[in-house]
């Protein structure tokens, strides 16, 4: 089984309508949306949940008001400043650590369990799909994703596909590492702006410190002619593998605000076509044709 | 006031927003949050005149006195350290620095020492003061970076907080604390499907907040049907034009060469000003 993960550094550049795409051409496949926190890959694959269970992240600390002698040992020695003035628990700054449970004088404080979002398994037109939310506000995006991904492997196991494809939040941190270890390969869609690229390097640079096999692809490649110049030539450089370069074309969002792939919604365009191009290089990177 | 720029959804232009916002008003210090991929400078292009390590404190296990009774690996609620019959491994990346090791451990085998998680990089671009992070590479945790590019608000200033997309630990630490966050939107199933859940992590803060449609004119008018319903107020538009991509791409705020919108986030700023003192 391989394991694709599409990320980019920047956020905005493209990620889940290639995802999407993907995972239409690819037929029989598992898709991931590890990008937890703002998920989007529902809005274009419509999946029907077939189970889905509860996250419980981390532990949140509780104090016992009756019990409390409001000594303040606990609010000393909170490393994340989560103990109020009054005696409370801040839910968004405790990453239930248990120090303070450790540590009051009179055990008023005890650990409890918080629901941190809901993981799910589920079909859609073209395969199957491990996706989640994060609640508002919490933390643990990291583990949520190793969830997600867990449920993936299952589902591929399970359903017999030889291919999962996951969708990489932005950025370069713990739920981006969670998303691209031990992948097969990392599909780095970038823009041609200052920006992009200055992303992408560093999200290359964080495949390279995991080993993960590293390929480009450009989109809106004609907003900037010579910054598209500049990545294939830093590419080039770094020996990595520029799959692609997709034009900028309205017809993405368009197919967006329908609830559809561009490759279903419209594919003749160029963009459809160049995706579909990508698709066939990757899936020859992952050595797919010879299963 | 503190003002911060989020949005959920990544690559709205909330760095466009925060950084033509910046060089609209006066006094301003600009703090750039998205420690992961930090992009304001790429914009401001400032003359950096300072440059910090930043460091975690992490475990260090004096094996000479550790007799490997494990009460710090079964404390730790991170899976930061992991202890056998005759070895004790730390995994720096793994911990949260809530010190509940040292204080667990029976022996007092273990001190702490600093892990370098990130730069912190200080300076100026006219009279703009910048402060900015950088997550070291395969770092997983961006919020001690962020926590220390914060301790350099200066209160006296109008301060610009730029976060990281999303909606996580990230971009909670950045606007907690803010005076007003400024969500930067585009007018798209994506766009508004990631903005209610900003909006509902807003709420939770208590911070008030108001919406930036951004690439006005492309996608569908859903968003505007969200903030109506919702009472939520639409500070300021900014159209799809092509110009205002390319200035972007090559590190261009359009405000400098499209001056009249110097206007409109004089007014964007002036307008939060008044929903802040309400």
């Amino acid at each position: 089984m391989k394991q694709l993960t599409v990320t980019s550094g920047k956020g905005g550049t493209g990620k889940t309508t290639i995802t999407a795409s993907f995972a239409v051409l690819a037929k029989h496949t598992v898709v991931a949306d590890c990008d937890v926190d703002a998920p989007d890959l529902h809005m274009l694959l419509h999946p029907k949940i077939i189970r889905s269970h509860v996250f419980r992240g981390s532990k949140i600390a509780l104090i016992n008001e009756g019990k409390c002698t409001q000594c303040g040992i606990c609010k000393q020695k909170c490393a994340f400043d989560a103990i109020t003035q009054g005696f409370k628990v801040d839910p968004i700054t405790c990453e239930g650590c248990g120090v303070c449970r450790m540590l009051c004088p009179v055990s008023a404080i005890t650990m409890t369990d918080r629901t941190s979002g809901h993981a799910y398994i589920s079909k859609t037109k073209s395969g199957f799909m491990a996706h989640a939310k994060l609640n508002p506000g919490e933390a643990n995006s990291g583990k949520l994703v190793t969830l997600v991904r867990q449920n993936a492997n299952m589902l591929a196991r399970e359903k017999k596909c030889n291919l999962i494809i996951i969708d990489g939040p932005p950025g370069v941190g713990c739920p981006v590492i969670a998303s691209i270890s031990g992948v097969d390969a990392g599909l780095a869609v970038t823009e041609p702006t200052f920006s992009g690229i200055h992303d992408l390097k560093r999200v290359l640079l964080l495949m390279k410190h995991f080993k993960v096999r590293p390929l480009v692809c450009i989109n809106i490649c004609d907003m900037n002619k010579d910054n598209a110049a500049r990545i294939r030539s830093y590419c080039r450089k770094n020996r990595i593998e520029v799959v692609g370069e997709i034009p900028f074309n309205q017809i993405v969002t368009e197919a967006m605000v329908h609830g559809k792939t561009v490759v279903e919604y419209s594919p003749r365009s160029e963009v459809s076509k160049e995706a579909k191009n990508i698709w066939d290089t990757v899936r020859h990177h992952l050595e797919l044709d010879r299963d | 006031m503190i003002v911060s720029i989020a949005s959920g959804k990544g690559g709205t232009g909330k760095t466009s927003v925060a950084v033509n916002l910046a060089l609209s008003i006066e006094n301003v210090q600009f703090l750039d949050c998205d420690v992961e991929e930090p992009n304001a400078h790429l914009l401001l292009h400032p003359r950096i005149s300072r440059r910090e390590p930043i460091y975690t404190s992490v475990p260090v296990v004096n094996e000479k006195l550790c007799d490997h009774c494990g009460k710090c690996a079964q404390f730790c609620q991170y899976n930061a350290m992991f202890v056998s019959s005759d070895k004790v491994l730390v995994f720096p990346k793994l911990c949260h620095s809530c010190d509940g090791c040292v204080l667990v451990c029976p022996r007092k085998a273990i001190a702490e020492e600093k892990h370098k998680v990130g730069t912190l990089k200080l300076g100026s671009a006219g009279d703009l003061r910048l402060v900015y992070g950088e997550l070291e590479i395969g770092e997983p945790m961006a919020v001690p970076v962020i926590k220390e590019v914060k301790r350099h608000i200066e209160r006296s200033k109008n301060v610009v907080l730029d976060s990281a997309p999303g909606t996580s630990c990230p971009v909670i630490e950045t606007v907690n604390g803010s005076d007003f966050c400024v969500l930067v939107t585009e007018p798209t199933p994506f766009g508004l499907h990631d903005l209610k859940i900003m909006v509902e992590v807003l709420r939770m803060m208590g911070i008030p907040y108001g919406v930036v449609v951004n690439r006005a004119g492309i996608g569908d008018k859903k968003v505007y049907g969200y903030c109506r319903e919702k009472g939520i107020p639409i500070l300021l538009e900014i159209p799809f034009q092509r110009r205002i991509a390319e200035l972007y791409s090559c590190g261009i705020p359009f405000s400098l060469e499209m001056t009249d919108w110097k206007h409109e986030f004089l007014a964007l700023h002036d307008r939060i000003g008044e929903l802040v003192s309400k």
